[in-house]
């Protein structure tokens, strides 16, 4: 067995950190699948993290909504902070944190519910709305920042799982934005879409960009490389290297990564 | 460019590249060579060839435009590779300069005539063999990924200008006090002027070809040593 290169490049954000996680290490039952990640999110910029299957991204990812949780053989160390808040703290309400830092899929996954129920579940979960009129500009704006509002605005009580699947997909940021989340994490928000699907969500993630904070798990490189501003490469648990996308993508520092966005990984 | 792909058609595909630049560059270094040569000895069957072979650099030039449009649509290349392929085409487009100049020196055998001073014909050797020099180092550079060869066919650009400074004075000098050597003095100096130009393709190729390897820009700025734009008054070359 080849020795691990726990070599992390990173080169320091410019501008202010929304998500800041210091000496993250976390296992599997016995096996580590995140070794000491140092990591910053930036504030109103999109994070992609990238790297091949097993590397750890989702994993990390899902370490910022601490959805590892229900995990039962998962154990985490290290420190990851939200605005200075420790997200592992013992007094910390996880219903609240995962308000704060909403989710989207790999697959759509409306719930089996009308489409404005959809978006409304959440607000009227955390009692978000004053009054009926509240719920419907809350259901309204969330459905056009999410750009499906013009496709769906005569058709709020049909099912949501009759939507295409891209349709499906912005209904889900329709959702996960409707709760007012200051982070968005995605798990590859466009691998079960169409091109045309995946170039509206992307033009959709560039529009979120202004308002809340985005961490991206894809697998497309050609993906990371449009739609964010920094990139984080993970290699076997490893952070390999984290900084600028152009950097990564032109003239990356580290061999590893070289390898990986060149396709030279065997 | 070490490890291979996983997807080995794309290996293939820049291997197949990057022999074509080095053949096209092989095929310029040669047509400047003759040209200086079919000058110096007023050889016009030579000029002739060399004149013909340009239509090669040419074909060369089209054929890695089209290589090089297929890899970007096809491969997507990333860091290293996306250089490389960005800078052969860059170096293509110099060599296709090149391959020019070389043919327009060639057409001068002719016009030339032969009332030529001595004096400064033994300069153009001189500058043909250092230009010469350049080309071929920079495509070891190429071929080998060479910076350090790249930074000194940069440098050298500079001495090539002062040769053409110097030049261009003594051809001055010479069509003053004898206005019959005016013609030939008047190719000599644009023969000059294209081997001028040739180092500057050269050390264009020199910065492509260190962006390719380090994936920075060479840091100083050219040396420029060419200040022949700011002469004009004749007596300033005493």
């Amino acid at each position: 067995m080849t020795t691990l290169d726990f070599t992390t490049h990173t080169v320091p954000l410019d501008g202010k950190a929304k998500i800041s996680a210091k000496n993250v290490n976390l296992w599997y039952g016995e096996k580590q699948a995140l070794h000491n990640i140092n990591l910053e999110v930036g504030e109103n910029q999109v994070t992609a993290l990238i790297g091949p299957s097993g590397c750890g991204k989702s994993t990390f990812l899902r370490c910022l909504n601490r959805m590892n949780d229900t995990i039962t053989s998962c154990r985490i160390q290290g420190d990851i902070r939200i605005d200075g808040d420790d997200i592992y703290a013992q007094a910390l309400d996880v219903v609240h944190l995962r308000a704060r830092v909403g989710m989207v899929f790999q697959k759509p996954n409306p719930f089996p519910k009308s489409i404005f129920e959809n978006v409304a579940y959440g607000p009227r979960l955390h009692g978000l709305a004053e009054s009926k009129d509240h719920m419907e500009h809350i259901v309204k704006s969330s459905l056009e920042r999410a750009g499906l509002w013009k496709e769906v605005s005569d058709r709020l009580q049909s099912p949501g799982t009759g939507l295409s699947g891209g349709q499906q997909q912005r209904l889900c940021i329709a959702r996960a934005i409707a709760v007012s989340p200051e982070v968005i994490l995605m798990d590859e928000p466009c691998s079960a879409l169409d091109p045309i699907a995946t170039a509206k969500i992307e033009e959709l993630i560039d529009e979120l960009r202004e308002n809340f904070t985005i961490a991206i798990v894809t697998h497309s490189m050609q993906q990371a490389a449009r739609v964010s501003q920094r990139t984080a490469f993970f290699h076997l648990g490893v952070l390999v290297e984290n900084g600028p996308t152009e950097g990564i993508f032109t003239n990356p520092v580290d061999k590893r990564t070289q390898d990986y966005v060149t396709g030279r990984f065997g | 460019m070490a490890a291979t792909h996983t997807v080995s058609a794309f290996d293939a595909e820049l291997n197949a590249l990057k022999t074509k630049v080095l053949r096209m560059g092989g095929i310029a270094e040669a047509n400047v060579a003759a040209a200086v040569q079919a000058v110096m000895r007023r050889d016009k069957a030579l000029a002739e060839r060399t004149i013909t072979s340009d239509q090669r650099i040419d074909v060369f030039d089209s054929e890695i435009s089209e290589l090089v449009t297929r890899l970007l649509a096809l491969r997507q290349p990333m860091a290293i590779d996306l250089r490389f392929i960005v800078g052969t085409l860059k170096i293509a487009t110099d060599l296709e300069r090149i391959g020019d100049y070389a043919k327009n020196i060639a057409k001068r055998t002719t016009a030339i005539g032969t009332a030529v001073p001595t004096q400064p014909m033994h300069a153009i050797p001189r500058m043909g063999e250092m230009v010469l020099s350049m080309v071929k180092d920079v495509l070891d550079a190429l071929s080998n990924e060479d910076v350090e060869k790249a930074v000194a066919v940069r440098d050298r650009d500079a001495i090539l200008d002062e040769l053409y400074n110097s030049v261009f004075r003594e051809l001055l000098t010479y069509m003053m006090e004898d206005p019959r050597t005016i013609t030939g003095c008047t190719h000599l100096l644009f023969i000059a002027k294209n081997l001028e130009r040739i180092g500057d393709h050269a050390t264009n190729m020199a910065e492509a070809v260190y962006y390719i390897v380090t994936g920075n820009r060479m840091y100083n700025d050219r040396p420029k040593a060419d200040v022949t734009a700011e002469i004009t008054d004749p007596s300033q070359i005493a």
